[in-house]
This record gives structure tokens, C-alpha cells and sequence, in this order.
């Protein structure tokens, strides 16, 4: 397509703007993170060419970001390993069988991904309570194993039923067990797939914020994004600091979406229905 | 999906094979944890909403007392009004700032566009509680929006912008602008990186201008990207609540406060659990009725 010089030039500009735009609450934290602390206490943190790296250290330990990080990882893994395998189970047999019933009970996965967490954390929250669960990582991580799943079951069922009609068809004939062709045939071959339910699932569970709110009160069981919420509650003596444990806490998502944007991105795009 | 309502042998369209009972060993581990944790607790909340209670004590039944409050507190139907405020800067400003920014960047193709995308396509991958923490700064009364206002001489502008009554809502609402924008932009692009190139030389043949073009080949083309992009956008103006929570819980006054917001509030805060349980059900009808909807309206469109 031909474009002016002109308008070439204006366009560059509107993306820079536009960028900046995106960038800059962002970068209102960093440079904040790295800046010397305002917090007035006295003890100079750890610079390396004027970039105070001890910052983190000091939120670290003031903000217990440890601790919150810990239970993040746990809920996380957690979350991801069992919402993965019981979705690539639940999508095999959507997208590769037929069984009656099938249609209505694939509706019903799909209300999932609809259904705001609102809906169900209170009813969850006095029903866990009575069965002796809240305030434990299941209250966390059994709820949004459930999402996931829902999630899951739609993207895996997507996956086999596009790609991988002929190569089951084939390997029924010859005579291959559902078992053998689903985790040496099929699950190989979807790798990508299964890479970004991965990332996807890490992220949504990562920055929850509702239901860990809602099913913990014991403090060494917050997740990052929790912790933060708190410590912006309790800590008022500057900005530094908050900065700091606000760079740790999106840290590992972001640096992740680095690594793998097309997955981030290609994911959420696909899969908008569920949000 | 015709050729399947056709009636012809299933050939293209389903799944390969005859009926399979095995299916239901595949699908039962995720189908219980799913019933468990998601399907029971909804029917729980159905079933709570019906009924006053403090979450201690015996429930009372009310009947549909707490729908009726929805409709007629104050404060609810503020909440929802609040809502509706915030679809405005979630779905409305974010889709036609990105039908612009997506127009103009494919009708020039510019370089380092993975880089744009990959920058404002950033704000997704943050977590909201983060996310808030910064706008907090920004929009302090010491914040860096004041300094910038004091900057370029409109320092008479400067205020607590999450503390001002009138003024609080539409701070939230512009982080959700914010936090939607790139998201739009990165949909609508994609969509019209699909447009054939002919489509572009038939209208320029037709002596279209940029609008002209944009109006006759660019808009109808993407109107499925647009529904998406609308029910995404609908649905997290909704589902607000982490945002508000760490920003201005609800306040002042109850000037921020949302429909997610009030759920959690009455629930957990307040002790009124019936009537939060009754608020969850309706946002929920709301958000299947609005995707639904947006969903039929861009399909019928664009077939």
C-alpha cells in the first residue's frame, strides 16, 4: 500500500504515544522500585550505579513477599498439573467421541467459563467453612482448579477436533487402545496447545485475587497478589518499598509473557469467551 | 454447522467413530471436580439468595426479598449504574480507540509492529492488584498526574483524584481504559490482517477515500473481532472488583462502589449473605445474557 512520508511519519508517532501510554504506570513502578527509598527510615539500601537493588531485598523482608511467593508457586502448580491433566482428559473424549449427552454436558463446561467467581464465592466460602477447608491452599486451589477446567475442557476439545481427526481415525483402525492414542499419539502432537493452556492457566491463577481474598485469613497462606493488597494497606511510610513488592509479585507472570507472548497472546485471543 | 442440520452422514462435522461409553470414564474426573466447585456452588447461591441470613446464625426464608432489593436500595441500583459508567471506559472508549489505532497501523504497514503488540498488549498480563497500585500513585494527591498538572501550568486542576466524589468513578473507569485499550487494538488488528487486499483495490478502484474505505470494506469485516473484543470488555466492566477493592473500596461515600464490590461487602463485611448471594446470581444472568447477546447480534452480521 502506498503511504505518504508524511503520513508514515504520523503514524509512527500515534504507535510511540500509544505505547508510552501502555508503558508508563508500568514504569512509574520500576523506576520507583529502583529509586532510593522514600521512605525515611534512615538506612541508605544497597545501590549498584545508583540503581537500589537492596529495595527488594528490604520489601522482601519487611512485605514477607516470600512467604506470599510460596504460596503462589504452590497454588499455581497445583492448579495448572491437575486443571491440565483432567482437561486434556474431558477434551479427548469431547473431541474425539461420540457418547449421549455429549452436546448438553459440553454446554454445561461452557457456563463455566462464563460464570464470574462472584457467583460462587459465597455459597463456596460457608460450605468450605463447615467442612473444616477455609483457610487452607484446597480452599484456594480447588475453586479455581474447577475454572480451569471448565476453561480447559473447551480449549482441548477445540485442539482435537480440529487437528487430529484423521491421525485417530487411523490409529483405530489400527487397533490402538483410547490410552495409547491419547498420550502417545495425540498429547505429543499438542504440545503448542497444551503450552499455552499452560501459560494461560499459570497467569489466571497467579493474579487471582477474589478467592484467595474470600478462603484465607492465616497470613503465611496469602498468595503474592494478596500480600501486596495487604501491604499497601499496612505500609505507609513511602512508595518505595510498595513498589518494590508490586515489581515482585508481576514479576514471574511477565517475565514468562516475554518468553511466550504468542502464547499469551494468541491464547486470550482464541479463547475469549472465558473472561 | 448446515450440512450437519442437513442430516448427511457425519462425515465432516463430528467427532470419528461409533458412540463411545468409554467417553464418560474420560470425562468424569473433570466433570466431578467441575460439579463440585462450580456448578453445585451456584445452585447454593440460588438457593441462599432466597433466604436472610448472617452467616452465623439461622437463615430466614425472604423469598424473593433480596432480588426486590436489588432493584429498589439506592445503594444497589447505584452499584449498577456505577457499572454501567465503567462498560463505558471498559468496552466503549477501548473499541473505538482501537478501531483507530488498528485502522491505522494496517492501512500503513509500519514497522516494529510485534513490538507495538508486544508493549500494549502488556496490561493484560499484569496482575489488577499491581495494576491498581500504580494508578494509586499516579492519581495521589502527590501522585505524578498532579506534578504533570502543575507542569504545564494547570496546577488550579490538581486534586485526590480517587477522593473526589464526582470525580472517583471516572478515575476507575480510565484505568480500565487503560487496561482494555491494548487488548481491543490487538483483536481488531488481527482481524483485519485477515481482510483480502482486493477487497482494499475494489473500493480504491470505486475512488474511496480512507474513510469511505474504512466504513464500507474495514467495519463490516471485522464485526465478529468487534463482538468479541465488546463481550470481553462487557464482562470485565462487570466483573470489577480487585480494582476497586485496592483503589477506593467503593468509596467515597459509595461513589465507587460496584455490583462485584457489593457481593463481596455484604457477604463477608456486613453479614447480609442472602442479599449478596442475590446480587452474584443477577450479575451472573447479566453476563450470560450480554454474551448471549453480543454473540448472536456479531454472527448474525457477519453470515
Amino acid at each position: 500500500m502506498r503511504t505518504s512520508r508524511a503520513e508514515r511519519a504520523a503514524n509512527y508517532l500515534i504507535l510511540c504515544a500509544f505505547a508510552v501510554f501502555a508503558l508508563f504506570p508500568i514504569l512509574t513502578i520500576v523506576v520507583a522500585a529502583l529509586g532510593p527509598d522514600d521512605s525515611g527510615s534512615g538506612t541508605p539500601s544497597a545501590s549498584v550505579a545508583g540503581v537500589h537493588v537492596g529495595n527488594f531485598a528490604q520489601a522482601w523482608q519487611i512485605g514477607h513477599f516470600g512467604t506470599y511467593l510460596r504460596t503462589s508457586l504452590t497454588v499455581s502448580v497445583l492448579v495448572v498439573a491437575v486443571s491440565l491433566v483432567l482437561s486434556i482428559l474431558s477434551g479427548f473424549a469431547f473431541g474425539t467421541m461420540r457418547f449421549r449427552g455429549s452436546t448438553v454436558l459440553f454446554y454445561l463446561f461452557l457456563l463455566g467459563i462464563m460464570m464470574p467467581s462472584e457467583a460462587i464465592v459465597v455459597p463456596l466460602y460457608f460450605d468450605l467453612r463447615s467442612i473444616g477447608l477455609t483457610n487452607t491452599l484446597w480452599a484456594i486451589a480447588l475453586p479455581q482448579i474447577a475454572q480451569s477446567v471448565a476453561f480447559g475442557t473447551f480449549w482441548m476439545r477445540a485442539y482435537f477436533r480440529s487437528s487430529s481427526r484423521a491421525i485417530v481415525e487411523a490409529a483405530r483402525l489400527d487397533g490402538a487402545s483410547n490410552r495409547r492414542i491419547l498420550w502417545q499419539v495425540l498429547v505429543p502432537l499438542a504440545r503448542p496447545a497444551i503450552v499455552t493452556l499452560t501459560v494461560l492457566t499459570f497467569m489466571w491463577t497467579w493474579n487471582e485475587f477474589l478467592i484467595p481474598l474470600v478462603m484465607v485469613t492465616d497470613e503465611s497462606l496469602r498468595t503474592a497478589p494478596l500480600g501486596l493488597a495487604f501491604f499497601q494497606g499496612q505500609y505507609t511510610q513511602g512508595f518505595t518499598l510498595l513498589a518494590a513488592g508490586a515489581v515482585i509479585v508481576a514479576l514471574p507472570v511477565v517475565a514468562l509473557y516475554l518468553f511466550l507472548q504468542r502464547h499469551f497472546i494468541a491464547g486470550m485471543l482464541e479463547g475469549a469467551v472465558r473472561e | 454447522m448446515t450440512v450437519e442440520r442437513a442430516g448427511r452422514p457425519r462425515r465432516g462435522g463430528g467427532p470419528p467413530g461409533e458412540p463411545r461409553r468409554v467417553g464418560y470414564l474420560y470425562l468424569l474426573p473433570a466433570f466431578l471436580v467441575y460439579a463440585a466447585f462450580l456448578l453445585y456452588p451456584l445452585v447454593r447461591s440460588v438457593q441462599l439468595s432466597f433466604y436472610r441470613w448472617d452467616g452465623l446464625t439461622l437463615g430466614t426464608w425472604v423469598g424473593l426479598d433480596n432480588y426486590l432489593e436489588v432493584v429498589q436500595d439506592q445503594g444497589l441500583r447505584a452499584a449498577f449504574a456505577h457499572a454501567l459508567v465503567l462498560m463505558v471506559f471498559y468496552a466503549l472508549v477501548p473499541l473505538v480507540v482501537g478501531l483507530g489505532l488498528a485502522s491505522i497501523l494496517n492501512r500503513a504497514k509500519v514497522r516494529g509492529l510485534g513490538f507495538f503488540r508486544t508493549v500494549v498488549f502488556l496490561p493484560q498480563v499484569v496482575a489488577m492488584v499491581v495494576v491498581a497500585v500504580a494508578w494509586r500513585r499516579i492519581y495521589a494527591p502527590d501522585g505524578t498526574l498532579n506534578s504533570l498538572l502543575s507542569a504545564v501550568g494547570l496546577g488550579s486542576l490538581t486534586r485526590g483524584w480517587l477522593g473526589d466524589y464526582t470525580l472517583a468513578l471516572p478515575a476507575v473507569g480510565f484505568i480500565g481504559t487503560w487496561f482494555e485499550t491494548g487488548l481491543v487494538t490487538v483483536l481488531l488488528l488481527a482481524g483485519m490482517g485477515r481482510i483480502s487486499g482486493e477487497l482494499y483495490e475494489a473500493a480504491r478502484l470505486d475512488g474511496a477515500g480512507p474513510v469511505r474505505e474504512f466504513l464500507t470494506v474495514t467495519l463490516p469485516s471485522v464485526r465478529g473481532e468487534i463482538a468479541v473484543a465488546l463481550t470481553l470488555t462487557v464482562i470485565a466492566a462487570l466483573r470489577t472488583f480487585d480494582l476497586v477493592y485496592v483503589t477506593t473500596r467503593g468509596g467515597p461515600g459509595n461513589s465507587t462502589s460496584v455490583p462485584s464490590y457489593e457481593v463481596y461487602h455484604r457477604a463477608f463485611e456486613l453479614g447480609q449473605v442472602g442479599s449478596a448471594a442475590a446480587i452474584g446470581v443477577c450479575l451472573t444472568v447479566i453476563i450470560f445474557v450480554i454474551s448471549f447477546a453480543i454473540t448472536r447480534v456479531g454472527d448474525r452480521e457477519t453470515t
